[in-house]
């Protein structure tokens, strides 16, 4: 019974990112259009575009290989089991302990690996420039989000997600300097990791300043739909991280009742929009950097990160 | 044991004659590889007996110095290097019954393939450091014949001169060593050696000489510099037996020192050795990320490998002198557990790297591409090696470097504040080197296999023959099972942690969904079986369900490309093109990179060119300052060689009676 329930919760929050991430997305675009005083595309919009692209026959490139039609599907679940195991509305769900903080990190490493590989696969230069400025971009994301992870493993002894988030919660935890460090760092690799303003612009499609779109710049169809629904799906998993790390209120502890669940649906959807709007407000008030830019923006998230990591090193209580 | 280990070690050995008699015939590489395949084979389980045996077996022969003999053992160490460095030979000599075939000189590798073999497997049975430095320098030898192979190609002979140099001087540091351990009674033997220690000031000599002479080998910056000469110059199956398996014997060597002959470590001692390790990981992958040679750039990434291997038993060093066993005991399990993943997807991507090679002729990846069109089977494999080295999940590599964050996350308990500010450098240094890694992965795979050829021989490159195929496809199967099923392998290590630390991490098999749990499961898991199901799972159910739901029409179209499609594969990216943003970042900094870009003045019709500069900053301020005094002096000393005999004869006595005197000040 115990059992059938948890497998009920851990399905409820896979279906739940896949359902919400489009829709955070839709939100974002709906906001940022509100701010620069425009209509905007409905809320729904991002929905319609999915399903649309699926039901399109996908044209593929001569010289395409298997690999290239298979990384759509790796890709996309990679990036769906990785935003499976972040707690949202409840923590301890049945297979958080498959992979902890530094596991989802790689699953989305290795979902950038396979998608910096299609960007090579055709054999145009505007894959190459993308994949090998995506790969430059990771080079400094990934070890800053290390760095953010060492952090926050050595403040909540724990790298499970779920333990972490308890700690949060817990009178334990305090203001922190190196807190702070993470969080800042946390929220600048967030936003290159999105692909969003001022590291790339997902709405561009300026070849020269774009870099996640150029890399899929050959793909069409159910494959596109797939790839576009994993970039929802990866900015709907950092919102929640940051969520259920630093604002960790209201996620229903395991065993809870219906109503602590209902509260922590409710919750979430509302740091969700909270992300949303913040994230809207800052893309609308800055500027999108040159690439060359992007490794000092970036630079200095890891160097945040290694502060960070060096205060907790050396004092247990900063 | 130890004896069937001797037996299997001289029937390598006599495969050498053979294969001098044979090396006309046709027959001689089936024959020679064949064997060499069941010997490492039978040479392999008696290592996997051996790990599990309770006492250490030992053999004598009556070799080598009078009063000594020729001591040989199988202890838990040795045996688990026993696994792999014949695992590495077993599937080498498999491959090369395939690729062997091509060889255009079999009368230069036959006979030293085997001898090599040997050579491996008798330094990591030594029990006496004469047997251990005698087998030692046989194996440099060995694969010096073997590097120089093709030795009309200046570049190998090149390469072979800068490693046997480099060699000389690694057996040198061990000599002083082993001389240091010994003592001035000349206790040779291993167990006369772990009776007594040596005074502080002696073993901090003895640790560096152990990593200067073992690390020279292993290729620890800034010793690595014959390593990506000497390694590519060899055939395939032989680099990738230098890369994926000499490599892992001279960190035996390294532990074989430190852990076990030199008693308990100090705490300063880590330091040295994690300062080394990171340094060596991150240098070596930035190396990696430059070439353009595909063997090349796979050397480089050993050296790599190497760092990340030496971060986990300067993790190890750290938290044994400190007393916290099972702290050491996971450090010590991620280094040895990366020494073996790394011998097996190294030895795959050097497979698929002569797979390659043999088809087109090419090491460029310049001149190769689009070969995931020709050779679907080969660039599978080597895609799966591509995935495991750049540890990612559900593969074995990154099961190994997530123990050793695991570990890293333990050492703020080190009391020391040395330690405290240069782990966290390290753990920096660590991660960086793994997000390099995966970009270099990237670039290797995709300029060689995906894109469109580039040349007409990687155009018309036929799929490999069944027996490199095999070996290959075996390799990657190891990786996934060590990937999805850590717990075994990680239990496997248990008695080698416990000879060497006193410890063993908690058992693992028994658990739930064979998850891993370091520590407790409050700390932290990891389940890559389910990691693995669950990624499958999902793919599948989103390709059913668009398939069914949707659309599952497809039509080949010509190439979109923005609207600007070039025909020529020439537009494509190239390697160098792939590494420009990584050389600007960290380049620049560290090798010096400068693009000068030639554009011709309008009306002519020159091409432009861009010619990137890079700079080898070890090789400048290290290799060059001595290879220019020693070019110097020689120089000055020449005048000696044309002395008359009254000369000659005042200089012998003028040395003599410096001698003397100092004798005669000494006592």
């Amino acid at each position: 019974m115990v059992l059938t329930h948890d497998f009920f919760f851990q399905g409820g929050q896979m279906l739940l990112v896949l359902l919400l991430s489009p829709l955070l997305t839709g939100f974002v675009r709906k906001v940022k259009a509100r701010l620069l005083r425009r209509e905007g595309p409905p809320l729904l919009q991002p929905y319609r575009d999915l399903i649309r692209l699926m039901r399109k026959e996908v044209v593929l490139a001569q010289n395409a290989s298997w690999l290239f039609r298979v990384i759509p599907y790796i890709v996309f679940a990679g990036t769906w089991v990785a935003a499976a195991l972040v707690p949202t509305f409840r923590s301890g769900l049945l297979f958080s302990w498959t992979a902890d903080l530094i596991a989802i990190i790689a699953l989305l490493g290795s979902a950038r690996f396979f998608l910096a590989l299609a960007g090579l696969d055709v054999g145009t230069s505007f894959g190459g420039i993308g994949a090998s400025r995506e790969v430059m971009i990771a080079s400094l994301a990934e070890p800053a989000m290390l760095m953010i992870m060492f952090t926050l493993a050595l403040i909540a002894g724990s790298t499970q997600l779920s333990a972490m988030a308890a700690f949060m919660l817990s009178s334990q935890v305090g203001l922190r300097v190196s807190l702070g460090l993470a969080l800042l760092a946390l929220i600048m690799v967030a936003i290159a990791e999105n692909a969003r303003i001022p590291v790339d612009n997902p709405a561009t499609h300026l070849e020269l300043t774009m870099v996640h779109e150029a890399m899929v710049l050959e793909y069409s169809g159910r494959h596109l739909a797939l790839i576009d629904l994993t970039s929802e799906l990866k900015l709907l998993l950092y919102v929640s991280l940051i969520g259920c790390l630093f604002v960790p209120w209201g996620i229903a502890a395991p065993g809870t009742d219906a109503q602590a669940i209902a509260m922590g649906i409710a919750t979430y959807i509302a740091k969700l929009a909270a992300g949303g709007v913040l994230l809207a407000l800052f893309e609308t008030a800055i500027a999108k950097m040159r690439v060359f830019r992007v490794p000092e923006f970036l630079g200095a998230a890891l160097m945040l990160g290694l502060l960070a990591a060096l205060l907790r090193f050396v004092s247990g209580s900063l | 044991m130890a004896v069937y280990a001797l037996y299997g070690v001289a029937a390598l050995l006599a495969l050498a004659p053979v294969a001098v008699a044979l090396s006309r015939s046709s027959r001689a590489s089936n024959v020679i590889y064949g064997a060499s395949l069941i010997v490492t084979l039978a040479l392999g389980a008696i290592g996997l007996e051996s790990l599990f045996a309770p006492a250490a077996s030992i053999a004598e022969l009556p070799l080598g110095v009078p009063w000594l003999g020729a001591r040989f053992r199988i202890d838990a160490l040795a045996a688990f290097f026993i696994i792999v460095v014949n695992l590495g030979g077993a599937t080498a000599s498999l491959f090369a019954l395939g690729y062997g075939r091509h060889e255009e000189t079999p009368e230069r590798v036959l006979p030293f393939y085997p001898m090599y073999l040997a050579a491996m497997n008798l330094v990591v049975l030594a029990d006496d450091a004469f047997s251990f430095l005698v087998s030692w320098e046989f194996m440099s030898l060995t694969s010096w014949a073997l590097v120089i192979a093709h030795h009309r190609d200046r570049e190998n002979m090149r390469a072979g001169y800068v490693y046997l140099l480099m060699a000389s001087f690694g057996t040198l540091a061990l000599l002083l060593a082993f001389g240091l351990l010994a003592g001035s009674n000349g206790n040779y033997a291993f167990d006369a050696i772990r009776a007594t220690h040596p005074a502080a000031a002696l073993s901090a000599m003895v640790l560096v000489l152990a990593l200067v002479g073992a690390g020279s080998k292993a290729g620890i910056v800034p010793l690595h510099a014959w390593l990506p000469l000497a390694h590519p110059a060899a055939p395939s199956h032989i680099s990738a037996l230098m890369s994926g398996v000499m490599t892992k014997v001279a960190v035996y060597g390294f532990m074989r020192i430190v852990f076990d002959l030199l008693g308990p470590p100090a705490w300063w001692w880590s330091m040295a050795v994690l300062a080394v390790g990171g340094i060596t990981a991150v240098m070596g992958v930035l190396y990696a990320l430059m070439q353009h040679d595909l063997k090349r750039l796979l050397a480089y990434h050993t050296v790599e490998n190497i760092g990340i291997v030496y971060i986990g038993l300067g993790l190890a060093l750290a938290f044994k002198a400190q007393g916290m066993a099972v702290a050491a005991a996971l450090a010590l399990a991620a280094g040895l557990f990366h020494v073996f993943n790394h011998s097996v997807f190294k030895s795959l991507l050097f497979f698929g790297a002569g797979s390659a090679l043999n088809a087109t002729g090419e090491r460029d990846m310049e001149h190769l591409g689009g070969l995931i069109h020709r050779m679907p089977q080969t660039a599978f494999a080597f895609l799966v090696g591509c995935v495991a080295i750049s540890a990612l999940p559900p593969l074995n590599g990154f099961v190994s470097e997530w123990l050793t964050f695991q570990a890293i996350l333990l050492s703020p308990q080190l009391p020391s504040w040395g330690l405290k500010l240069l782990v966290p450098g390290v753990g920096a240094l660590l991660a960086l080197s793994a997000a390099l890694a995966a970009a270099c992965f990237v670039k290797a795979f995709g300029v060689t296999f995906l894109g469109r050829p580039r040349t007409p021989a990687a155009a018309d490159a036929r799929e490999t023959d069944s027996n490199s195929l095999a070996a290959m496809f075996a390799l990657a199967a190891l990786c996934l099972v060590a990937g999805i099923l850590p717990g075994i392998f990680i239990d496997a290590l248990a008695p080698v942690t416990h000879a060497l630390v006193g410890e063993s991490m908690p058992h693992q098999s028994g658990l739930d969904w064979l998850t891993i749990v370091p520590i407790a499961e409050s700390r932290s898991s990891y389940n890559g079986l389910l990691v693995f199901i669950f990624v499958t799972l999902s793919g599948s159910i989103a390709a059913f369900a668009i398939h069914r739901l949707a659309s599952d029409k497809l039509r080949r179209g010509p190439v979109w490309d923005c609207g600007y499609p070039d025909p020529s594969p020439v537009t494509q990216y190239t390697a160098s093109s792939f590494a420009q943003p990584i050389r600007r970042v960290y380049g620049t900094a560290v090798f010096r990179a400068r693009e000068i870009g030639e554009m011709p003045p309008p009306g002519s019709i020159a091409p432009a060119r861009l010619t990137v500069e890079l700079r080898d900053p070890i090789w400048d301020a290290l290799y060059a300052p001595v290879a220019g005094a020693i070019g110097f002096a020689t120089e000055r000393i020449n005048i000696l060689q044309f002395l008359t005999i009254r000369r000659y004869l005042s200089l012998v006595f003028a040395a003599l009676v410096f001698l003397l005197l100092v004798l005669a000040i000494w006592s």
